[in-house]
């Protein structure tokens, strides 16, 4: 188990040094869009004296010096298909991203939306040696988790401590200092697919920068989107990009199920270029301008040049009405939202207290989705746009950059994860050095 | 049918940056390299070139003729050229040694004149108290100059000299007839008490043109010389009150125009006269007459 999070120390380890250097890249790694963000931290997120924390909900720690966006290429369903291609991308993205900072940057934290992600509920409780819970008990109840065998090529990308319980007391963020006698925590652990995380780091590792974390793009966009009662009480965010639609649940203000569904905008795209005949990026053209997924009356009448480049004035000349384009959508949409339905019910979303649903993402666009969704979905559903942070161009604040944002954020102020724990002490290597340094600090 | 206005393109270039150009962005980012390339590299190539040019002997020379040629063409121009030596404050025969001892070959840039050296060698003459040296307008070397001034004539057992009231030597000369103005002193180490042989002169005045001179004696102490042989011997401490003493019996009792050779002062509870052989005799004999003090 110790062996295992090395990577992951490591990254956390790169993440301090970008910290106090001040100065971090975000990078989204989307099957349609590449996007690139610099941070730079300044380090004015202290909460004021009378505990106030003042605009932006104490997220003004940092600011967005750099933006750009790129078509993304070598993307399908959220991971990395072509690494040269994905590669020059991310560089493109990147460069114009530094060239806006005018700072060169070392450090990127990347996030990315496919890789299969499953979601454990991990549990696991232990006596307490003394009546007073210590950081080496949280380590220790922390190692106890029953890990299931979530198989080989799968890394774990999460592993987030939810809930403490001290005895019969259950909901505790933080039982350090607190007495009892039986100390049991609940984590939420998420692993993906191996390859595509190696896949994401050799791409970074190309461009001669160093990966300083690496998170899921559902995780993010919750954290962005999601209001803050609405992670309290419960709720799903559903961020619908190109290549795959991810879920979140979060309750509590953790998240506690992280899924994703490999259907997104490009299916829709593709839909419609098979069914108008018509190249791609037409098809995406017209999705973006007449796209809809309710037709009424007047949408028979509205004929759409759905053009052509052949030559053929006939072929080149061609219509559409609208109603024929939201015939083509609708199903995939619907298709991609049932699918959706599926998840949650799969992952038990109608047991949770509150059942808000926030739609996030390029996909959630599309004009009538809300209402759509409210059909499939449940009555709770609303579009959500990522927080304001600042600095951000006013190109870069609409839904499709709710993970850049969360990922931003998320930086800034990063969920404490296992590897963020101290070892238990009887995992050290007996006779080892750090072993006699700990009992030294614990004693002493 | 293909439209006219669809020109054969190439297809659409990728955007993105070559490893190589991204590597560039990345480094001209830098804030070191940037520092280098703005100041370290103008540096490194002004040092350079200006070196690899300077490391030529010919160049060398040629620049340092340049340098020399336009020095002495400024140094030589008429404002700065001195032609003339105006001694002020000294007698001809000091002008004369002056001028001797300051060899410069008129006209000569005042740049090339060293006052303080030029001084110095002035100074070093020995009837020369103060001097200073500045160059007029007009290209004229100003040398102003305090002679010393002697008061005493000293004979030593080489030379007769004049002596300032300091004790400095000022000239010699050949007879004590050239100065007779001045006082005489003699005796070792007389010309370091110019000022007790000065004091013991003055005191002396009423004795007029008896006194001879004064006498340093084995360099403590002082004699006056009188004419007709007579000396006055003084004490080391206090010699011009015993002088006073002297001179007072003298005006009450005429001792020194009597007959006698010395008289000694230097124990002064017992002041004691010497006479010459022809009034002792003639005492004794005064004294051996029956008559007398009848």
């Amino acid at each position: 188990m110790m062996d295992l999070y090395d990577s992951q120390r490591s990254m956390r380890n790169m993440r301090k040094i970008a910290m106090q250097r001040g100065v971090v890249a975000i990078l989204d790694v989307g099957s349609s869009k590449i996007a690139a963000l610099v941070l730079r931290f300044d380090g004015s997120a202290k909460v004021g004296d009378d505990g106030d924390i003042g605009a932006l909900a104490g997220q003004s720690g940092f600011r967005v010096i750099g933006a750009a966006t790129t078509r993304s290429r070598g993307v399908h369903f959220g991971e990395i298909t072509a690494m040269q291609e994905a590669e020059r991308a991310i560089r493109t993205a990147l460069q114009a991203a530094q060239k806006m900072a005018g700072i060169r940057v070392d450090h990127v934290i990347a996030c990315f939306a496919g890789a299969e992600p499953r979601s454990y509920g991990l549990d696991a409780q232990i006596q307490l040696d003394g009546q007073v819970v210590t950081e080496d008990d949280v380590a220790r109840v922390m190692s106890q988790c029953d890990v299931p065998d979530y198989g080989g090529g799968r890394e774990v990308l999460h592993a987030q401590p939810v809930n403490f319980a001290l005895d019969h007391r259950s909901g505790l963020s933080d039982p350090r200092g607190q007495l009892g006698n039986e100390l049991s925590i609940d984590m939420h652990m998420l692993t993906v697919d191996a390859a595509a995380v190696h896949h994401v780091a050799h791409c970074i590792k190309r461009c001669d920068l160093e990966l300083a974390g690496i998170a899921s793009s559902a995780y993010v966009s919750g954290v962005s989107t999601l209001v803050e009662d609405e992670q309290e009480l419960g709720s799903a965010c559903i961020d619908m990009g190109g290549g795959a639609t991810s879920i979140s649940i979060f309750i509590k203000k953790h998240m506690i199920f992280a899924d994703s569904v490999r259907m997104g905008g490009d299916h829709v795209t593709s839909d419609i270029s098979l069914g108008l005949q018509v190249p791609t990026a037409n098809a995406e053209r017209i999705k973006t301008f007449y796209g809809g997924v309710h037709a009424t009356g007047m949408d028979d009448r509205e004929m759409i040049d759905i053009g052509g480049d052949t030559g053929d004035y006939e072929h080149d000349r061609r219509t559409a009405s609208r109603a024929e384009l939201i015939g083509i959508m609708r199903p995939r949409v619907e298709e991609i939202l049932e699918e959706v339905r599926a998840r949650l019910d799969a992952a038990g979303f109608d047991h949770l207290p509150s059942q808000q649903i926030v739609l996030t993402g390029g996909g959630s666009q599309i004009p009538g989705l809300d209402g759509l969704a409210s059909k499939i979905l449940g009555h709770q559903v609303r579009l959500g746009r990522p927080l304001r942070v600042h600095g951000l161009p006013q190109a870069a604040t609409g839904p499709s950059f709710a993970s850049a944002v969360g990922l931003s954020l998320l930086a800034a102020h990063p969920q404490d994860e296992w590897w963020d724990f101290d070892v238990p002490a009887d995992r050290y290597p007996a006779r080892s050095l750090r072993h006699a340094v700990k009992w030294f600090r614990d004693n002493w | 049918m293909q439209p006219l206005n669809h020109s054969p393109q190439t297809p659409r270039l990728d955007p993105a940056p070559s490893r190589w150009s991204w590597r560039l962005q990345r480094l001209m980012l830098t804030p070191v390299f940037r520092v280098g390339l703005r100041v370290g590299l103008p540096f490194v190539l002004t040092f350079g070139i200006g070196l690899s040019y300077l490391s030529n002997p010919v160049r060398q020379n040629a620049i340092s003729d340049v340098i020399v040629n336009t020095r002495a063409s400024i140094q030589e121009r008429p404002e700065f050229m001195v032609s003339l030596l105006a001694i002020d404050g000294a007698g001809t025969d000091l002008a004369e040694d002056i001028r001797r001892n300051l060899p410069i070959d008129f006209p000569v840039s005042s740049f090339d004149l060293d006052l303080e050296q030029m001084r110095e060698a002035v100074m070093l003459l020995s009837p020369v108290a103060e001097a200073s040296l500045r160059i007029r307008p007009g290209g004229v070397l100003q040398v102003d100059v305090v002679p010393r001034v002697p008061v005493v004539v000293w004979r030593s057992y080489s030379s007769l000299s004049l002596i300032d009231e300091n004790g400095a030597h000022v000239a010699y000369v050949s007879f004590r007839s050239d100065r007779a103005d001045l006082p005489l002193i003699a005796g070792e180490g007389a010309n370091e008490h110019v000022d007790e042989a000065m004091e013991l002169i003055r005191t002396a005045q009423p004795l007029g043109n008896r006194l001879r001179g004064v006498v340093r004696m084995g360099a403590r102490r002082w004699d006056i010389v009188l004419d007709r042989d007579q000396r006055i011997l003084l004490p080391t401490t206090g010699a011009v009150t015993a002088l006073e003493r002297v001179i007072a019996l003298e005006g009450a009792q005429d001792v020194l125009s009597r007959d006698v050779a010395r008289i000694d002062m230097r124990l002064s509870g017992r002041p004691t006269v010497k006479m010459n052989d022809d009034a002792t005799q003639e005492l004794w004999r005064i004294r051996q007459l029956p008559e007398n003090g009848q």
